[in-house]
């Protein structure tokens, strides 16, 4: 027999530890630890037993793995946390002194740190940093908007609009863009990179108070990790594409030389600030240093425009994948492979949707979100060269199939070209199909807005406008799985009596909602009024009316005609009721423990119904009103 | 500042004026004159009062004061006057132009103060570093009939001094004079030693002090008034003579000196011309470089030596330089360029392809921070008009807390995408995020994705159990009260049923006719038939009393039998007990007629009568009667005896166990099962309820079912555990009766919720398997009186049926 184990010795008495005490052995501040925490993708951890880790006490703590506090011991920020410290010391020194001098020189020795170290360590894998772009991305795209701050200079804002723009042409060269949808909160966009989806949220490109009650340290401590993770995703993602990393454009002559002459007056939106004051100050000896200045200004400038394409390493070549052939007869199932192919071709067909259209901005619409998205989708897009820079064909061009338009009304039209709002864009990369732009064209009302995340199962509310979407989807499946459709119908010829059988039961279901209040699950099938559906019901209660008739008739040669028609509807009734009172013995027998989380699902799934229930309603009334004013109108 | 000077006259050498004043510059003194201390401003005054001091009549003084003769004053004078026989004619004339300020300056030979306000600016032009001293002057030179020269010792000295040494410089007066030579400060004035005290101290003596040996210094010889006068008229002088108080000797001014006081009294700079004050500006220290040095005051001598400290410190520098440890800095074009080509290479290839990732422990414990959930169809900006809020949604909203709110912004829709205004809550959500990522406590939960389908247990279906009661058959009404009890007769024909109404029905099963009504004195507690299928007897409990019932009804030869046996128990000889507050009697005549046979009185309300399953004894329960509570009765010998001697709780009900000696005596909690052979308690069973309402025992007698108020029915295996082996909770209100089919494998309960809920219990001999309980069916048809359902309810003996007694005052039979 082993000696006898102490009390809080092991388990999760030595596996977790305060927040207090974490900086009590790490001997820093409290800022720094939260700095620490931040840079190192440390987070408290809620202990299975809070009385267990609390050594007997369960107080509201916070607390941490203690392997994750003495992983931070070896942390060499730590030192240089502490460096800063003393540098800070230093300077305040000199300040307090008036002794200038020893202030510039202090500051010239500021302490610097990478966090190159940590982004591997965090991320051991590729794909895990991928993972984990969402935040990485919204944050970083909303600094890029920032205006600078004594907090945040203009340095890491301009980094943030740097790698925010070398993402997108990411996204744009590799086409893996998918969702795209205009909330009032912001634009959210979600991509397919490299097998993972990743999601972010860019504000709208207006202006807004910024607000005071928000800690832009904290922050900034975030982003400063996520700019050097974004940097090197960014470099790994490019070199997966064969693209330069610090991105190349794409350049014929004629455009090299009207990217030398258009050094303008005014500073750029997103360029560099800081070489544009450089450049302010004409001096001839720094001359050189300024064409350099300029060199990189307007390259970065045209890259923020987006429409260039990126230069590649080697040869462009014009990959296309073909899919190798597997012979379908060798593999388990060949039904597989083929669904695989035609998914490709789908998804082929998907990312090239806006290919060989041509599009121009209006000045008023949003420009850049618009051209990620065209661009990502294979079209052209080009806006008024007074607007930015990066134009690349005028409003005249005759072969602009699409103009981007949001306003009432416009007096010269080309005849040869759509004007169509901006929401058609969107609408039809989530729709993943061009969509009839007579919805939207210019002053046009513009049919509601879908959000593409949404995935509706069964007993939620499909707005009738993503119904008729999906139709509208399905509808062009169905034109090619239209044998399919049949076969299954034979099926249903042949094996009628079940389905009639099951049927009844289900209507049945439908006519007793009211009474059992438990048996929620059932009426979901309702709810959704799939207009298709019901179609289809029909045709298939038409079918199965003849034999069911026939066997009706069967019957009623030995009763009565009205008491057999009364007996038919006891029967659906009893059966019914016997199957939902059958529902309630079965559901009495549920032991306590199971009973508990049997009531939760019920209640949650009734609940959800109710949602959907209410909806509809409004949806209804919503219609109904609109039908009257319609009324009222053409009455007038 | 108001530097005052004391104008004194000595002689009056003009016409106007009988007594002329002489006055004398009192310096402007910047240092504390009592403490003789003017080191510091003596250095600066210097320069101030070379001006002063060039002068002539200066110098003759000193050498008066060598001489220390009156007479030779003159003559000195006169000889000054021939080396510059013009300064003095022409500072005569100037005296002379200057009249009136000497008129205004003295009258009749008294000391007339003439306060010369002097403007700041005007003597910081010149007299920079002179400071206020002169309150002090002002006491001091107060002297009255006397020539006096108050002047500051250091002062008088130095002018005397620079008269003496620029005696032949004077001439020229552009001439750069070196201002080191003059700088003589320190020196004391060795003529007189008495200090800095008021000469009148001397009035009385001969001498005025003493010089540096120790020496008396005699008084010069002081002339009368007649002298003065004399003097006066003779001394073209006079008007300018003064009288230095400290050595008694006269001193005469210098042109210069009374140009100086001129200008002081005119208030325009002392000792500076127009000319010169309006010279062009010449900016000595510009930040231009100048050939030649300002002044030619040599270098210092610390500029020669190579500085100790400053080499120590190169030293370090060399020596860190060296080592590595401190580098160049670097010009800010190259830190740019720097900053710039860092910026460009700072990222690398940090994921290689080929790299074998490390997992470490750690990671493996990471939690990852869960995703944001993506937005729906609501937070469009132009959403299906159903996700608009209404106004009662609005409301709710704005009513709800933060943290309340399902969605945390109101659905809103814009009828074009350039109405879109930015939202504002944007950062504050990022950065919640944020507070998200770093602060809040992560914990992995699994996920239950529970098909609820899963939950409900695996139980044969009802269907394939039958038979059990499923509808509602025959309805027997004739009771205007609740019935509180039914029994049925051993064959399953009659029924008997006791009410509040007070009478005892007896029904046709089959038919639900009424076949016999007896009418009691008191309300019916309850009514049991013989289990004994030989015998037709009837034990109704009418509130204290406990009566056997012949029905009549049924087989006639079973009724005879019935007659037969009570009455040849009449034979035999009654041992009542005294213990026991029963008594045995019997009824005659017409009540016999009706069908009463025997009437057992008790001294409490019974509430229940049990038969044996032989028929022969039974038990009745007095709740009230503390340890007689429980009493037996045999039936054939007419006997009562009382089982317990202590009571054990309140007693709910009582059973007998349908084949071996035992009695189940369920108290409010608890069940105990006596042996009644042994006379000993062989079981307890825990109910785990509050409150029992009733029992029944399996027909096999290994198991109990238990039903309470608090809605819940246990069943007890006996063999099992004095624990419940199953507890049931269908009911909804407090149960009122269990009971158990005697030949199919069926329980039932009944409770104020107006429902009878029938089971199927099967028990198996197998004493590994567990019994099977599965819910069959639920009945309904009572319906509730003052909140009080369903109060008795028996199976069928023969038919899986069962009968139910309601508030209601129905009876109803389910098949």
């Amino acid at each position: 027999m082993g000696r006898a184990t102490k009390k809080d010795q092991s388990g999760a008495a030595t596996a977790f530890i305060t927040r207090t005490k974490a900086i009590r052995r790490l001997q820093i501040s409290l800022k720094d630890f939260r700095r620490l925490c931040i840079l190192k993708g440390i987070y408290p951890v809620e202990p299975r037993h809070r009385k267990k880790a609390g050594k007997g006490s369960s107080a509201a703590r916070t607390y941490y793995m203690v392997k994750d506090i003495q992983f931070l011991l070896h942390e060499p920020l730590m030192n240089k946390f502490r460096e800063f410290k003393h540098f800070m010391r230093r300077l305040k020194k000199a300040y307090g002194r008036n002794n200038l001098n020893s202030v510039s020189r202090i500051k010239k020795t500021k302490p610097k740190y990478k966090l190159d170290h940590i982004v591997k360590e965090r991320y051991p894998s590729f794909i895990d940093a991928v993972r984990d772009l969402d935040d990485c991305l919204s944050m970083i795209f909303l600094f890029a908007t920032f205006p600078h701050t004594n907090i945040l200079e203009t340095k890491f804002l301009l980094m943030c609009r740097r790698l925010s723009v070398e993402f997108m042409h990411y996204v744009i060269s590799s086409q893996s863009l998918r969702k795209v949808f205009i909330s009032i909160k912001g634009i959210y966009y979600q991509a397919d990179i490299m097998g993972q989806t990743v999601n972010w949220v860019i504000p709208h490109n207006v202006g807004f108070a910024h607000p005071t009650d928000v800690d832009y340290k904290i922050m900034k401590t975030f982003v400063e990790f996520y700019v050097t993770l974004l940097g090197f995703i960014n470099f790994k993602l490019y070199n997966t594409i064969n693209l330069h990393y610090p991105p190349k454009l794409l350049l014929n002559e004629t455009d090299n030389e009207e990217m030398t002459e258009p050094v303008v007056e005014e500073p750029p939106v997103g360029a560099n600030i800081r070489t544009w004051k450089k450049k302010a100050k004409r001096d001839p000896v720094k001359e050189a240093r300024q064409a350099r200045f300029v060199e990189r200004e307007t390259l970065e400038e045209r890259l923020s425009a987006l429409t260039q394409t990126l230069k590649t390493i080697g040869s462009s070549m014009e990959e296309d994948v073909q899919l190798d052939h597997f012979p379908s007869s060798e593999t388990d199932n060949p039904d597989n492979i083929e669904q695989a192919k035609q998914d490709l071709q789908d998804m082929m067909k998907f990312q090239n949707l806006f290919k060989g259209l041509k599009f121009f901005l209006n000045r008023e619409v949003p420009r850049e979100p618009l051209v990620f998205v065209i661009r990502s989708f294979g079209g052209e897009v080009s806006w008024h060269e007074s607007q930015a820079v990066g134009s690349t064909y005028k409003e005249t061009d005759e072969k602009i199939t699409h103009q981007i338009v949001d306003r009432p009304s416009m007096e010269k039209q080309y005849i040869s070209r759509y004007y169509v709002q901006p929401q058609w864009i969107f609408d039809s990369v989530n729709a993943k199909m061009l969509l009839p732009p007579a919805d939207y064209f210019i002053g046009a009302v513009l049919p509601p807005h879908l959000s593409p995340f949404v995935n509706e199962q069964d007993g939620d509310y499909v707005p009738p406008e993503k119904q008729k979407l999906l139709n509208r989807q399905r509808g062009i499946e169905e034109e090619e799985g239209e044998s399919d459709m049949e076969s299954d119908d034979g099926a249903d010829d042949d094996n009628d009596d079940d389905g009639d059988q099951g049927e009844d039961a289900e209507e049945a279901d439908d006519s007793d909602d009211d009474d059992d209040e438990d048996d929620d699950d059932d009426d979901d099938e309702e709810d959704d009024d799939d207009s298709d559906e019901e179609v289809s019901f029909k045709r298939k209660g038409d079918m199965d009316a003849g034999p069911s008739k026939k066997q009706k008739k069967d019957v009623q040669t030995t009763m009565s005609v009205e008491a057999g028609h009364i007996e038919k509807d006891d029967i659906t009734k009893r059966l019914q009721h016997q199957k939902a009172e059958e529902r309630k013995l079965a559901e009495m027998m549920i032991p306590k423990k199971k009973k508990r989380l049997y009531n939760k699902i019920m209640h949650s799934r009734k609940k959800k119904t109710q949602e959907a229930l209410k909806l509809k309603q409004k949806r209804h009334e919503f219609d109904r009103k609109q039908k009257m004013e319609k009324k009222k109108q053409s009455a007038s | 500042m108001a530097s005052k000077r004391k104008l004194v006259d000595t002689s009056d050498v003009q016409d106007l004026s009988d007594d002329t004043n002489l006055f004398v510059d009192e310096p402007p003194d910047d240092s504390d004159v009592d403490d003789n201390d003017t080191t510091d401003s003596s250095d600066s005054d210097s320069s101030e009062y070379s001006g002063i001091g060039e002068e002539e009549e200066s110098d003759s003084d000193s050498d008066d004061l060598m001489d220390s003769e009156d007479d030779e004053d003159d003559d000195d004078d006169s000889s000054d006057g021939d080396d510059g026989d013009k300064d003095v004619i022409n500072t005569v004339d100037d005296s002379s132009d200057d009249q009136d300020l000497l008129q205004s300056v003295t009258n009749n030979g008294e000391n007339i103060e003439i306060k010369t306000e002097v403007k700041d600016d005007e003597i910081n032009q010149h007299l920079d570093n002179v400071s206020s001293k002169t309150n002090q002057n002002k006491t001091k030179s107060k002297r009255k009939n006397e020539t006096t020269i108050s002047s500051d010792k250091d002062k008088t000295n130095d002018s005397l001094k620079d008269g003496k040494i620029k005696n032949e410089p004077l001439d020229n007066v552009d001439k750069v004079y070196d201002e080191y030579e003059e700088d003589s400060s320190d020196e004391e004035d060795i003529r007189n030693t008495v200090g800095n005290i008021p000469m009148q101290w001397y009035k009385n003596y001969k001498h005025i002090g003493y010089d540096v040996e120790g020496k008396k210094l005699i008084k010069p010889q002081k002339g009368d008034q007649l002298d003065d006068f004399l003097d006066k008229a003779d001394d073209p002088n006079y008007w300018r003579t003064v009288l230095n108080q400290l050595t008694g000797q006269k001193i005469v001014l210098s042109k210069d000196d009374v140009s100086l006081i001129k200008n002081l009294q005119k208030k325009v700079h002392p000792t500076q011309s127009n000319e010169e004050i309006f010279q062009p500006w010449v900016n000595w220290f510009s930040s231009e470089k100048m050939i030649h040095p300002l002044s030619n005051q040599p270098a210092h001598k610390r500029s020669f030596i190579p500085s100790k400290w400053e080499k120590l410190k190169v030293g370090q520098m060399v020596h860190s330089l060296k080592m590595g440890w401190m580098k160049p800095s670097k010009t800010e074009e190259e830190q740019e360029k720097e900053e710039e080509e860092e910026d460009d290479m700072s990222y690398y290839m940090i994921w290689k392809d080929d790299e074998e990732t490390e997992f470490s422990k750690r990671y493996r414990q990471h939690i990852p921070a869960p995703k944001l959930s993506l937005p729906g169809h609501e937070e469009s900006y132009n959403p299906p008009p159903e996700y608009l809020f209404t106004k009662e949604e609005k409301e709710k909203w704005e009513s709800q807390e933060p943290s309340e709110r399902r969605m945390n912004f109101i659905p809103q829709k814009f009828s074009s995408l350039r109405m879109v205004p930015a939202y504002s809550r944007f950062i504050n959500e990022r950065f919640e995020r944020c507070l998200d990522l770093y602060l809040c406590p992560r914990q992995r939960k699994t996920r239950m994705n529970v098909d609820p389908e899963d939950l409900i247990p695996k139980l044969p279906k009802p269907k394939d159990l039958q038979p059990f009661p499923t509808t509602q058959s025959i309805v027997y009404k004739g009771h205007s009260d609740l019935i509180r009890s039914i029994s049925v007769d051993p064959s399953g024909q009659w029924l008997v049923s006791g009410s509040d109404d007070h009478t005892i029905k007896i029904w046709e099963v089959s038919t639900g006719r009424c076949m016999k009504t007896l009418n009691v004195e008191g309300r019916i507690q309850c009514v049991a038939w013989n289990p004994n299928p030989a015998v037709c007897l009837i034990a109704c409990v009418i509130e204290k009393t406990v009566i056997m019932l012949n029905p009549g009804l049924g087989d006639k030869l079973q009724l005879t039998n019935t007659d037969n046996m009570l009455k040849s128990h009449q034979n035999t000889e009654q041992a009542s007990d005294s213990k026991v507050p029963v008594s045995w009697s019997e009824f005659e005549d017409t009540d016999y007629e009706d069908g009463y046979r025997l009437k057992l009185t008790h001294g409490f309300d019974v509430t229940q009568v049990t038969w044996h399953g032989k028929g022969d004894y039974f038990a009745t329960v007095m709740p009230n009667a503390q340890s007689r509570s429980v009493l037996i009765h045999q039936l054939s010998r007419r006997r009562s005896q009382n089982p317990f001697s202590k009571a054990k709780g309140l007693v709910q009900c009582v059973r007998f166990h349908p084949v071996r000696p035992f009695l189940f005596v369920a108290t409010q909690k608890y069940v105990r099962v006596y042996n009644l052979l042994k006379q000993e308690m062989s079981k307890k069973l825990i109910t785990n309820c509050k409150w029992v309402s009733s029992m029944a025992v399996h027909p096999e007698g290994d198991n109990v079912i238990i039903g309470s108020y608090d809605t819940r029915m246990s069943w007890f295996d006996l063999d099992l555990s004095t624990k419940p082996y199953q507890t049931l909770k269908h009911h909804k209100k407090a149960i009122r009766q269990v009971s158990y089919h005697r030949r199919y494998p069926l329980f039932a309960s009944v409770s104020d919720d107006c429902t009878i809920i029938v089971c199927h219990g099967m028990v198996y001999n197998d004493l590994l398997q567990n019994p099977l309980i599965v819910p069959v069916k639920v009945l309904r048809g009572h319906t509730p009186v003052k909140d009080v359902g369903i109060l008795d309810c028996i199976f069928h003996p023969s038919q899986p049926w069962i009968f139910s007694a309601g508030a209601d005052s129905t009876i109803r039979l389910y098949t």
